[in-house]
C-alpha cells in the first residue's frame, strides 16, 4: 500500500503470469503483487490441513552473510544461537535492536560457505541496512567483535525464487520430481539437490503447522518447476494457496506475523519468543536489555484467545479486563479449521494467564473472549 | 449477474421492492469481491437508518466491509440464518442470502438509485 501510495509499480514474482492466469485474485503485500486466493482461503486452508497447497514466496527476502567473520557476526546480530549449527541445519531467529525491539524475524540457514538469511519481504532494505550498519560498527560501539572486512552481506533477494508445498502430501508429492532422500531430510534441515531438474536448496521448514519443503531456487526455474510440482501433485490435491489462506495457517498455529503480532516496539519475551533468545551467549544486540525485561517482568504478553460471542477479532480492537482497556488485538480471522473466531493481543501480563477472561470491544460492543494456552489447532 | 427487477446503490448493494418494504443484500460482484463471508452482523430490528448509514458489517475471511441502507427506514426483518450460514451471501447473494427487510420511510428513494443496466455499467466500466 505504501509503494502504490508512493508511486512505486508493484514487483512482480517470477511466477506471476502462473497466477493470473489461474484466475488468482492479487492484491498488492510488502510492494509485491502477490495472489492473495485462488479458488477461496477456506477451501485452500482446508487442502493444506488435509493434502497440500503449493505457495509462491519468492518475495521473500534472502542475505547471504559469508566471510572469516561470519559466524561470529551472525552470533552477535540475532538472538538465537547460529554459530554452533552444522551445515544443513536451519534455525528460526529474531534480529533484535539494542533496547530489544524486533527489527525482524528470520531462519537462517547453515550452508557449505555462507549462513543464508531469509527474511520477511516488507522488511529487505530495513534488513540490509541494519546489518551493515551493525557489520560497520565496532565493538564498544554495539558492533560485533569481528572485523567489518571479514564480513560480506550480499542480498541474493532478486536472484532467489522461493515455492513452498506444505501439507501431509509433500513428501510424498515432491519425492516424485527429486532424488534427494526426502526422510532423511528431517525438520529445519535442508539439502541441496535437484527437483525436475532445477537445482534447489530443499528445506523442510514452512509457515503452516504442516508437514512440508520450501525451495530455493533460481527465478527462470520457477515457473517450471511449479508446474511440475502442480502436475505431479495432482493426484493428491495440491492445489495453488495464497496469501490469505498462508495467514490463516499461520495463525492457527500462533505463529507471530511481522508487522502485526511483532515489530520494533515489541520483545521478542513480549511475544513468547523465549526459547530463540539465548542468554547463555557471550553477547549479541539486544542482550542487555532482554535480561533487564527478564529479571523485572514483561509488561504485556502476546496472548492467544477465543470470543465466546459472535464476532471477528480484527488487528486493532481495545482488549478489556474487568472493565479497563488492557491491549489491542494484533491479528484475528475465522480459524477455518475450527471454525471458530480466533485472536492474538498483547495484554498487560496480569492477564495473559490463559482462562483469563476478556472482552473484545468491536464496533462499539463488548465480546467476552478467553485466554487459551498453546496453538489453536494441534498437529 | 444483475438481476433487472433490483435497484442498486454504488456501494454494491441491492434493493427489492415488496409493496413498502425493500428487502436488502450485497450483489454477486460485492461477494465475489469480499471472498468466503464468515460473519455477518446485523441490525436490531426495530432500529432506524438513514440512506448512507452503516446499518451492517458483513466480514470474509480477510476483511470487514460496511453494509450502508441504501434507502431510510426501519428494520422490520433481518435474515437469521446467516447467523449460522454467512456463506449463504456467497452461494446465493439475491435469494437466500438477503440481509435485512426495512419499512421505507419514503419509497421515492428508490428512484435516486441505480436500474441493473446503470449498475451493470458500473461494475464492468
Amino acid at each position: 500500500m505504501t509503494d502504490s501510495a508512493a508511486g512505486r509499480t508493484p514487483k512482480r514474482t517470477p511466477l506471476y503470469d502462473e497466477h493470473v492466469a489461474a484466475g488468482a485474485r492479487m492484491i498488492e503485500f510488502a510492494g509485491f503483487a502477490m495472489p492473495v486466493e485462488y479458488s477461496g482461503i477456506i477451501a485452500e486452508h482446508k487442502t493444506v490441513r488435509s493434502a497440500a497447497g503449493l505457495f509462491d514466496l519468492s518475495h521473500m527476502g534472502e542475505f547471504s552473510v559469508s566471510g572469516p567473520g561470519a559466524a561470529a557476526f551472525m552470533e552477535w546480530a540475532v538472538t538465537n544461537k547460529v554459530a554452533n549449527m552444522k551445515e544443513g541445519q536451519a534455525r528460526y531467529a529474531v534480529i533484535c535492536k539494542p533496547d530489544g525491539g524486533i527489527v525482524d524475524d528470520v531462519v537462517v540457514y547453515r550452508r557449505a560457505d555462507d549462513f543464508l538469511i531469509v527474511a520477511n519481504a516488507a522488511n529487505i532494505e530495513k534488513d540490509v541496512a541494519w546489518l551493515d550498519y551493525l557489520r560497520r560498527s565496532w565493538p564498544g560501539e554495539g558492533g560485533p567483535p569481528v572485523n567489518p572486512e571479514d564480513v560480506v552481506i550480499r542480498d541474493l533477494s532478486d536472484e532467489t525464487a522461493l515455492i513452498a508445498i506444505q501439507g501431509p502430501r509433500s513428501e510424498a508429492v515432491l519425492a516424485r520430481l527429486t532424488g534427494a532422500d526426502l526422510s532423511a531430510v528431517r525438520p529445519f534441515r535442508f539439502v541441496e539437490d535437484r527437483v525436475a531438474g532445477h537445482r534447489a536448496l530443499i528445506s523442510r521448514t514452512g509457515y503452516t503447522g504442516e508437514d512440508g519443503f520450501e525451495l530455493y531456487i533460481a527465478p527462470e526455474a520457477a515457473v517450471p518447476l511449479w508446474r511440475a510440482l502442480l502436475e505431479a501433485g495432482g493426484p493428491d490435491g495440491l492445489v495453488p494457496v495464497g496469501l490469505g489462506a498462508r495467514d490463516t495457517l499461520r495463525l492457527e498455529m500462533r505463529f507471530p506475523l511481522y508487522g502485526n503480532d511483532i515489530d520494533e516496539t515489541t520483545t521478542p519475551l513480549e511475544a513468547g519468543l523465549d526459547f530463540v533468545v539465548k542468554f547463555d551467549k557471550e553477547g549479541f544486540v539486544g542482550k542487555e536489555a532482554l535480561e533487564r525485561q527478564r529479571d523485572q517482568g514483561v509488561p504485556r504478553r502476546l496472548v492467544g484467545f477465543k470470543l465466546e460471542g459472535r464476532g471477528i477479532p480484527r488487528q486493532g480492537y481495545p482488549l478489556f479486563a474487568g472493565g479497563r482497556e488492557v491491549g489491542r488485538v494484533t491479528s484475528g480471522s475465522m480459524s477455518p479449521s475450527l471454525g471458530e473466531p480466533v485472536g492474538m493481543g498483547y495484554v498487560e501480563a496480569a492477564c495473559a494467564e490463559p482462562g483469563t477472561l476478556l472482552e473484545m470491544e468491536m464496533r462499539g460492543r463488548r465480546i467476552p473472549a478467553r485466554v487459551v494456552e498453546g496453538r489453536f489447532v494441534e498437529r | 449477474m444483475y438481476p433487472e427487477d433490483l435497484r442498486y446503490n454504488k456501494e454494491h448493494e441491492w434493493v427489492r421492492r415488496e409493496n413498502g418494504r425493500a428487502r436488502i443484500g450485497i450483489t454477486h460482484y460485492a461477494q465475489e469481491e469480499l471472498g468466503d463471508v464468515v460473519f455477518v452482523d446485523l441490525p436490531e430490528p426495530g432500529s432506524t437508518f438513514q440512506a448512507g448509514e452503516a446499518f451492517a458489517a458483513v466480514e470474509s475471511v480477510k476483511a470487514v466491509s460496511d453494509i450502508f441502507a441504501p434507502v431510510s427506514g426501519r428494520v422490520v426483518e433481518v435474515n437469521e440464518a446467516l447467523a449460522d450460514r454467512p456463506e449463504l451471501i456467497n452461494e446465493d447473494p439475491y435469494g437466500e442470502g438477503w440481509i435485512a427487510v426495512f419499512e421505507m420511510d419514503d419509497p421515492s428513494e428508490l428512484d435516486g438509485l441505480l436500474d441493473a443496466e446503470g449498475y451493470r455499467k458500473m461494475v464492468e466500466g
